[in-house]
């Protein structure tokens, strides 16, 4: 056993002049650090600009998603009652988000570009229920936002992190 | 031979004595947590507990209404009773261990004296050892008692330890009690006021104290008997909500009694520029704490062999020296 003196007192040194730093931590509730572009919170179904849904009900989304949680079952569109721009339309579209494992292969499979994901990530629930998510809620604008960092800061032929350090 | 052991404190004194000191002792236990937390925290370049009360400060009561509300569940395979009473036994001992540490040179008002400890026993020193030997029976009994193999484990590591450290812990306050002509905490420390602190002639019993401790209340870096990466907990694997509790008090208030007595034994307890009395013994043992948690931070956890190895082959000889040396000097002069 060699004792190491000199290293274990600058080792003390180190660890007390720590105290007088500013702490690095982000005060979360406070502070809500930017997400980058194109992470993949919240999904979100889209509209086409004449209203109609661009859903289609095809389903291939629930078959591409590991996680099994969307459910689609489609229906016929009829002359009056027309809701979505193809021949069918998801009568009943839900996402159980406490499955969800924010993959995006849902937003790969979509052939309509009908489903995305957004960057919300603040989606906790005190109930297992409120965490199923149905066509209504998806369509419509997500509740809370989260702060999303400049895309521009990303789209640079050098990438940005690798541009600062 | 030294006036102030004589005294005569009426019983109803003794008791009121007491009750607040062991109050006062579980509020430093819980706001130490605290403390430990926030300053490893700021070392470590974090705030610490920041979210209950002002500056966290009700941390310490929110852990405790968690704790009191938590399932204490056993393991179907435990040995009940001694299962049960393990971490009384050592929450018992460690506070009891407290009782004979002074924290001041004792009052009279309106007559009536007040003790400077809650207890003045005649052997103060020995009676700590004595408890602190007892008190590793809740560790091992609750460890055993526990059926588990993460406990038994942890078990084993935590008698070895504290057997092995014990040793040279009671070796390295020899000096102190050659020099002090005393076992009578007391009075060690009025024989200190007289002269001057121990640490001074007993610089390397103070190092040998200080490193035995850390290794008796099982602290970083000696923290083998419940090195979290290893062995989950280690004795006290199996045990949930306050009979967990009862053992981290044990640990603390252990912690609490060490750092008081080497306040008492080389930094002169109470004594002080100003006559602050226990305001003194106070500052002293929060800056001794304060070195605990530093260390804690700072050094990484030992291999098993190494700290086997320190502690037979290089602190039990040196605390042996130390000793010798001391009373060849205390012979000569």
């Amino acid at each position: 056993m060699s004792p190491q003196p000199i290293s274990t007192v600058k080792g003390f040194a180190v660890t007390f002049k720590q105290i007088f730093k500013k702490p690095i931590t982000q005060q979360y509730p406070e502070y809500k650090r930017p997400v980058y572009p194109r992470f993949r919170g919240r999904h979100r179904l889209w509209r086409h600009e004449n209203g109609l849904e661009k859903c289609v009900g095809c389903s291939l989304c629930a078959a591409a998603c590991p996680a099994d949680c969307i459910r689609v079952v489609p229906a016929e569109n009829t002359p009056d009652d027309r809701v979505s721009a193809g021949e069918r339309y998801a009568r009943i579209y839900e996402i159980n988000m406490s499955r969800c494992i924010f993959c995006g292969y849902c937003e790969l499979a979509c052939p309509f570009d009908a489903i995305t994901l957004g960057n919300d990530y603040e989606i906790s629930e005190y109930n297992r229920d409120d965490q199923i998510y149905t066509k209504d809620m998806l369509l419509a604008e997500p509740i809370k936002r989260v702060p999303v960092a400049d895309a521009d800061l990303y789209d640079t032929p050098i990438p940005f992190y690798r541009a600062k350090s | 031979m030294i006036a102030a052991a004589v005294h005569h404190e009426p019983w109803w004194i003794a008791i009121i004595e007491a009750l607040i000191i062991i109050n006062l002792l579980l509020g430093l236990f819980a706001y130490l947590t605290l403390i430990e937390r926030k300053v490893m925290g700021r070392m470590q370049l974090r705030y610490g507990p920041n979210r209950a009360g002002p500056f966290g400060l009700l941390q310490p009561i929110a852990d405790l209404v968690k704790l009191v509300r938590k399932e204490a569940f056993a393991p179907s395979s435990a040995i009940e009773a001694p299962y049960i009473i393990a971490p009384v036994i050592s929450a018992f001992t460690a506070l009891a261990a407290f009782s004979v540490i002074p924290f001041g040179p004792g009052w009279t008002v309106n007559g009536w004296y007040i003790n400077g400890a809650v207890a003045n026993v005649s052997i103060g020193l020995i009676l700590i050892f004595a408890l602190g030997g007892v008190g590793i029976y809740g560790f091992i009994v609750g460890g055993w008692a526990s059926e588990s193999k993460f406990s038994i484990l942890g078990t084993m590591r935590t008698c070895a330890q504290l057997v092995s450290y014990e040793v040279s812990l009671a070796l390295s306050v020899l000096g102190v009690v050659i020099l002090g002509r005393s076992l009578n905490l007391a009075e060690i420390i009025h024989r200190q006021g007289e002269f001057l602190p121990f640490v001074v002639p007993q610089f390397v019993g103070l190092l040998i104290f200080f490193i035995g401790g850390t290794a008796e209340t099982s602290r970083a870096p000696f923290d083998l008997p419940e090195a979290e990466q290893e062995l989950v907990a280690g004795y006290h694997t199996e045990y949930s909500g306050m009979r967990w509790g009862l053992f981290q008090m044990a640990e603390y208030v252990n912690l609490i009694t060490l750092s008081g007595l080497m306040v008492t034994l080389f930094f002169s307890g109470w004594h002080g520029p100003w006559h602050l009395g226990p305001l003194w013994f106070m500052l002293k043992l929060l800056a001794v704490l304060f070195v605990f948690i530093w260390m804690r931070t700072t050094l990484p956890r030992l291999r098993y062999d190494q700290l086997m190895r320190f502690g037979w082959k290089v602190l039990l000889p040196v605390a042996t020296i130390n000793a010798v040396i001391t009373a060849l000097c205390v012979a000569a002069f």
